[in-house]
């Protein structure tokens, strides 16, 4: 049997459709081949028998429908994932938006919050936390009951701190958690600066405007017009002269909003321009 | 002839040296896209498409999301991420929990293009030390496709292409030096 035969194309759309009926959740702009694959490990993972009941269970179960958006978003993530990234933000992004007297960040799918406490880390460091908010967002809130914890597997600082140390970073990286068991739990001055809330990137608005917005490998998950919807919303957000930043494999290019934009040489780092330079 | 719509080569340690003898053979007109998806350390993906470009004539090009597959085209998957193929002919890449310790994984990608593709797909798998991949020839061959391996006599590590002939009854296995003629009597 064919691995994806539990679950056709059609049935793909047929729960897309009773979850934006049902619960208002928009799915319609996700990229299929991912949104069907992690349907089908879900189904396989709850060793669900039929689609039928599937789908039933998920129409009528709400507590079933938290479980759904958890497990059909994906939800990995790194502190300092791409060293080179967190570089250029403390060398080049940071130091600019030092000179204003507050700073607002918004970090958009922060999934559980490994990148989070990885920009409060950098704003200490540069002196700049004290008078930085970062609002964190996702759609999902069980991920973000877990970024408010700040507790990380004590297994992954190994490789976190050699990330740490890759962006620039001079620290003793185990400076800014105790052990707790099997976890690191990250310094509550770390957390003083953030605030948790959930934030739906595709049917929620803009709500304040920042000095720089972070949405990683989110709309990675996304088809170009969603992707150019978000865009939109995020340069809705953004001050003049503030930054944008996505992933590694994400860009602006292409989308309407890219002509106000220019990046900065090597990462995927856009500073908006003023209207003068326009 | 087997119909051939897409090409994709999975591969781990020892295959670079594989790919770097199959490349410079291959004829210029390819009538499909050849899509690689290698296992290696993170960052070093310019490194490896300027490598496997000095080797051919053919455009060889790292995968942008979203980007449109072009035939006659080799593309090679970022480190870090997995890569799934779109309805419509376009890269998805995600960034989900590894699969058999491998992002991007051979199985995933195979599998992915299983579904579209279906009987106009061939995969290859090269010389490596882990399974990934094999199950993803499995869904392959259940959708019609073809699959090759690399002889595991002729691989630095023969474990992945061995595996592969054990558990997914390949078609082919291919020396090293009739993969690019293989590849190139597809259409
Ligand atoms: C792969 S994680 C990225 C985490 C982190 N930014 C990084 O790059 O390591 C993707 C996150 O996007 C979130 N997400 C997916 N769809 C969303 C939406 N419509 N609105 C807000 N967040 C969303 C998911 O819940 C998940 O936490």
């Amino acid at each position: 049997m064919p691995y994806s035969a539990a679950i056709n194309d059609e049935q793909v759309e047929v729960l897309i459709t009773d979850v934006l009926e049902q619960y208002g959740y928009d799915f319609t702009g996700y990229s299929r081949a991912s949104l069907k694959r992690r349907l089908l490990r879900l189904f396989g993972l709850d060793k669900q028998v039929s689609f039928a009941e599937f789908r039933y269970k998920i129409g009528n179960d709400s507590t079933y429908f938290k479980r759904f958006v958890e497990q059909i978003t994906v939800n990995v993530t790194e502190m300092f994932r791409d060293p080179a990234f967190y570089k250029a933000l403390r060398e080049k992004v940071l130091p600019k938006l030092g000179t204003y007297p507050f700073i607002r960040i918004w970090l958009a799918g922060c999934s559980t919050g490994e990148e989070v406490y990885s920009m409060a880390i950098v704003l200490k460091e540069l002196n700049l936390l004290h008078k930085s908010l970062i609002y964190a967002t996702d759609i999902n809130p069980t991920v973000l009951e877990k970024a408010a914890q700040g507790m990380f597997p004590l297994s992954q600082m190994k490789q976190y701190s050699e990330n740490y140390i890759a962006s620039g970073g001079t620290k003793d990286f185990s400076s800014y958690y105790s052990a707790n068991y099997s976890l690191a739990k990250f310094d509550n001055e770390l957390k003083t600066k953030m605030i948790f809330s959930t934030h739906n990137l595709v049917s929620d608005h803009s709500f304040n405007e920042f000095q720089l917005i972070l949405c990683r490998n989110v709309l990675i998950y996304f088809d170009r017009d969603l992707q150019f919807k978000v865009l939109q919303l995020f340069d809705n957000s953004l001050e003049n002269l503030g930054y944008l930043a996505l992933g590694t494999k994400e860009t602006t290019d292409f989308s309407p909003i890219s002509k106000r934009y220019k990046r900065l040489e090597t990462e995927k780092i856009w500073r908006k321009l003023s209207d003068e330079n326009l | 002839m087997k119909t051939c719509k897409a090409l994709i080569i999975g591969g781990s340690a020892g295959s670079l040296d594989v790919l770097f003898k199959v490349l410079p053979a291959l004829r210029i007109d390819i009538p499909f896209p050849i899509i690689i998806v290698l296992h290696r350390k993170q960052g070093t993906d310019s490194l490896l498409s300027g490598l496997l470009s000095s080797k051919t004539a053919l455009i060889v090009k790292e995968i942008e999301e979203k980007e449109n597959i072009l035939s006659g085209t080799i593309y090679v998957v970022p480190s870090d991420y997995h890569l799934l193929i779109e309805k419509d002919l376009t890269f998805s890449l995600d960034y989900s929990e590894k699969v058999n310790y491998s992002r991007p994984s051979i199985d995933v990608t195979f599998q992915s293009a299983a579904e579209i593709y279906s009987d106009d797909l061939v995969c290859l798998l090269l010389s490596g030390s882990n399974a990934d991949g094999v199950n993803g020839l499995i869904t392959v061959k259940n959708y019609g496709g073809e699959t090759a391996v690399q002889d595991p006599v002729t691989a630095q590590v023969e474990y992945m292409p061995a595996q592969a002939i054990l558990r997914a009854n390949v078609d082919r296995v291919l020396k090293i030096e009739e993969i690019a003629d293989y590849i190139n009597l597809l259409g």
